[in-house]
């Protein structure tokens, strides 16, 4: 009977709080000015980001929802050609050819769309090899590794940049993503530039048919193969590496590390594409640029010019304009482990926010 | 079912039963006959609009220019979906290969060799183990027992590495497609044990005496007297666990290393997916073709599964005549 009586207190007592809790929050003030309903949809890959974004937003600016949908890159660009979504997350940016006033259902009839760049992070190449703590790679041994050429962890072009390390006679086993992913889409297109002799596949989502290797589903899924198989290697983003081993990539004769600085200097150190609408901030990426980690994956919002509905733009310019500050990628870089846009970058996406009408 | 009664009413000589006009009572019938008769129609035309969203939506795939789906999709419809077509037959037979002697033995022993106590407390057991979901099974499968049968694939491909079967290099990690049927044979188990187990206890007492009296050994009466009766429902309990392990996804998709490629060699990192697996790992980033593509290798799936059934059926009954159940 006491229990009950105690059991029912308790319960009381925490759902009143409970109440409270939600009291506290719908009281403060409409922050902004703003409210309405925001629709995006898109990468994966943005999806620890947005949600701490959508938290944080929503927060601040009251009368807001922020719906968005991790639903792949392919199907949010898809989306937001058809009008379905107000904003699109996606691992490229619009190729030209699918760029165009008028292309765009929820943009105005003379608007094109604008790329910009909000989220960048570094994939690693991570391994488990026992009695290995550091190892470099150069391009052409870590391409030779995932396309089966280099076959042993012993292997000359390993030990010619590991001299110290003790490195066993025993097979590699390289795993890869099962799934058609942006980390893959980056990955391959990473070897394929800086040793195109070695993998000579282009870039895809889709690992390449007939190569030998460990298939996993999903970033877990590798980082998981990785720590529990022997002799082991894949690649998966940096924050999600855990205790794993990184390799350093060998890049113009120096050692990279991905880490936050070395990824966010590849967007600095890289040009924007050319023949691109100004605001368009498409970047070519320059994965031999000077200093930086080749490895990265740089994840777009896809806007309107001009949007059809004023309160959408003033939404979407609010909200992307939040995922671009400072703060915005400060809070990315805590929840989701990215690397943040520099100051000159974020510079450059809030000129093109605010552009947007 | 209601003539009998109306034809004894109208044949009653008093009209007790048929000059009451409608009973209330009798409304029942009426009511259940409806509501059985729309349960039986309702899982047709549900079957139906499965297969209709199948074919419509995974129709663009099957009849777009092979060339636009090497540009839009993953290639050529059949070249993409033949090797998990394979995938998903290797691994489902695979398992059925160790799970239905296990299941057969678990089956017998508890119908005609455990001791009472012990019986029915193994019978709640296995069938608590169909209920365990798969995604414990894939956990367990890609966390556990992966990792511990790496010594156990190298020691067979050292030693039995002349078998094509066991050849290759072995996978580091255990995540092999003989991993997957271990797990999935885990999962069918149950299944299959407990309708077996059903058949062999109606297996006619008298046709068991009967051999024994003759001076059959335990054994030799299992195989005169119960082994015919139960045959059907055997394979009929095989062919649903054989549905079960050819639909899985879950389970596969975390515990295999699958790719696109045709190989019989079970310890390799390079293994045929599964249909069910390919469909969940790449429908998350799926769009346009691609959709249509994975909705279509479905459809392929939904085309096997009904055969694998049909051939059941048709095994049962033909068989039917010879087991000494009528």
């Amino acid at each position: 009977m006491k229990t009950k009586l105690i059991t029912a207190v308790a319960l009381v007592a925490a759902s009143s709080l409970a109440l409270a809790g939600c009291a506290t929050n719908e009281g403060s003030t409409t922050g902004g000015g703003l409210s309405g309903t925001l629709t995006g949809k898109g990468a994966s890959s943005q999806k620890a980001a947005q949600e701490k974004w959508v938290a944080d937003f929503q927060t601040a600016n009251t009368g807001v929802t922020v719906n968005y949908s991790p639903d792949g890159s392919g199907a949010g660009r898809e989306a937001f050609t058809a009008g379905a979504a107000a904003f699109a997350g996606s691992d490229r940016a619009l190729k030209t050819d699918e760029m165009g006033a008028g292309k765009f259902a929820g943009c105005a009839a003379d608007s094109n769309a604008l790329d910009l760049p909000v989220y960048v992070s570094p994939i690693a190449v991570i391994y488990n090899v026992e009695g290995v703590k550091d190892l470099t790679l150069s391009p052409q041994a870590l391409a030779g590794i995932f396309a089966g050429t280099i076959t042993k962890w012993n292997d000359p072009a390993i030990t010619a940049t590991n001299p110290d390390a003790k490195l066993p006679a025993a097979a590699i086993n390289p795993v890869h993503r099962a799934d058609d992913s942006g980390t893959t889409e980056n990955f391959t297109d990473t070897m394929n530039v800086l040793a195109p002799s070695v993998w000579t596949w282009e870039a895809d989502g889709l690992w390449p048919d007939g190569l030998k290797g460990e298939a996993a589903t999903g970033t877990s899924g590798v980082v998981q193969a990785v720590t529990t198989g022997t002799n082991m290697i894949g690649y998966a983003d940096a924050s999600q590496a855990g205790e794993l081993g990184m390799a350093k990539l060998l890049v113009n004769g120096t050692a990279q590390s991905p880490t936050a600085e070395a990824a966010a200097a590849i967007v600095d150190n890289s040009p924007l594409e050319s023949g691109r609408d100004a605001n368009d901030l498409a970047v070519a990426l320059d994965r031999k640029a000077e200093g930086a980690y080749p490895a990265v994956l740089l994840s777009y919002a896809i806007v309107c010019q001009t949007y059809k509905d004023s309160a959408t733009a003033n939404l979407v310019k609010s909200y992307v304009g939040y995922m671009a500050s400072a703060e915005g990628q400060a809070a990315a870089a805590e929840a989701a482990g990215s690397a943040p846009l520099s100051a000159s970058m974020q510079a450059k996406v809030k000129a093109a926010i605010d552009s947007v009408k | 079912m209601t003539k009998p009664v109306l034809e004894t009413s109208a044949t009653d000589p008093d009209g007790m039963l048929a000059s009451d006009g409608p009973d209330p009572k009798r409304h029942g019938d009426p009511v259940f006959r409806g509501f059985a008769t729309g349960a039986g129609i309702l899982i047709l035309a549900i079957l139906a609009a499965v297969a209709a969203f199948l074919l419509f939506q995974g129709a663009p795939a099957l009849i777009a220019d092979p060339a636009t789906l090497t540009e839009q999709g993953y290639g050529p419809f059949w070249a993409w979906v033949l090797p998990f077509v394979f995938g998903t037959l290797w691994a489902a037979i695979l398992a059925l290969v160790i799970a239905v002697p296990i299941a057969i033995g678990i089956a017998l022993f508890i119908s005609h060799y455990a001791p009472r106590r012990l019986a029915q407390p193994l019978g709640y057991v296995i069938d608590l183990l169909a209920a365990v979901p798969s995604v414990v099974f894939g956990l367990w499968g890609g966390l556990a027992l992966a990792p511990a049968v790496v010594p156990l694939y190298t020691w067979l491909n050292t030693n039995l590495g002349w078998i094509p079967l066991f050849s290759g290099a072995v996978s580091g990690t255990g995540r092999t497609i003989l991993t997957a049927a271990i797990v999935l044979a885990t999962m069918v188990l149950p299944i299959i044990t407990s309708l077996c187990r059903e058949v062999f206890l109606q297996a006619p007492r008298l046709h068991e005496e009967a051999a024994l009296a003759l001076g059959a050994t335990r054994w030799e009466m299992i195989k005169l007297a119960v082994f015919p009766y139960a045959r059907p429902g055997i394979i009929a309990a095989i062919m649903l666990g054989l549905g079960r392990a050819l639909g899985e996804t879950m389970a596969v998709s975390m515990v295999l290393s699958g790719s696109a490629n045709i190989t019989f060699q079970v310890l390799t990192s390079n293994n045929p997916n599964t249909i069910a697996a390919v469909i969940a790992q790449g429908f998350p980033e799926a769009f346009g073709l691609k959709t249509n593509e994975l909705i279509a290798a479905g459809l392929v799936l939904f085309v096997i599964t009904l055969a694998v059934n049909m051939v059941a059926r048709w095994i049962v009954s033909r068989r039917a005549a010879y087991s000494g159940a009528n």
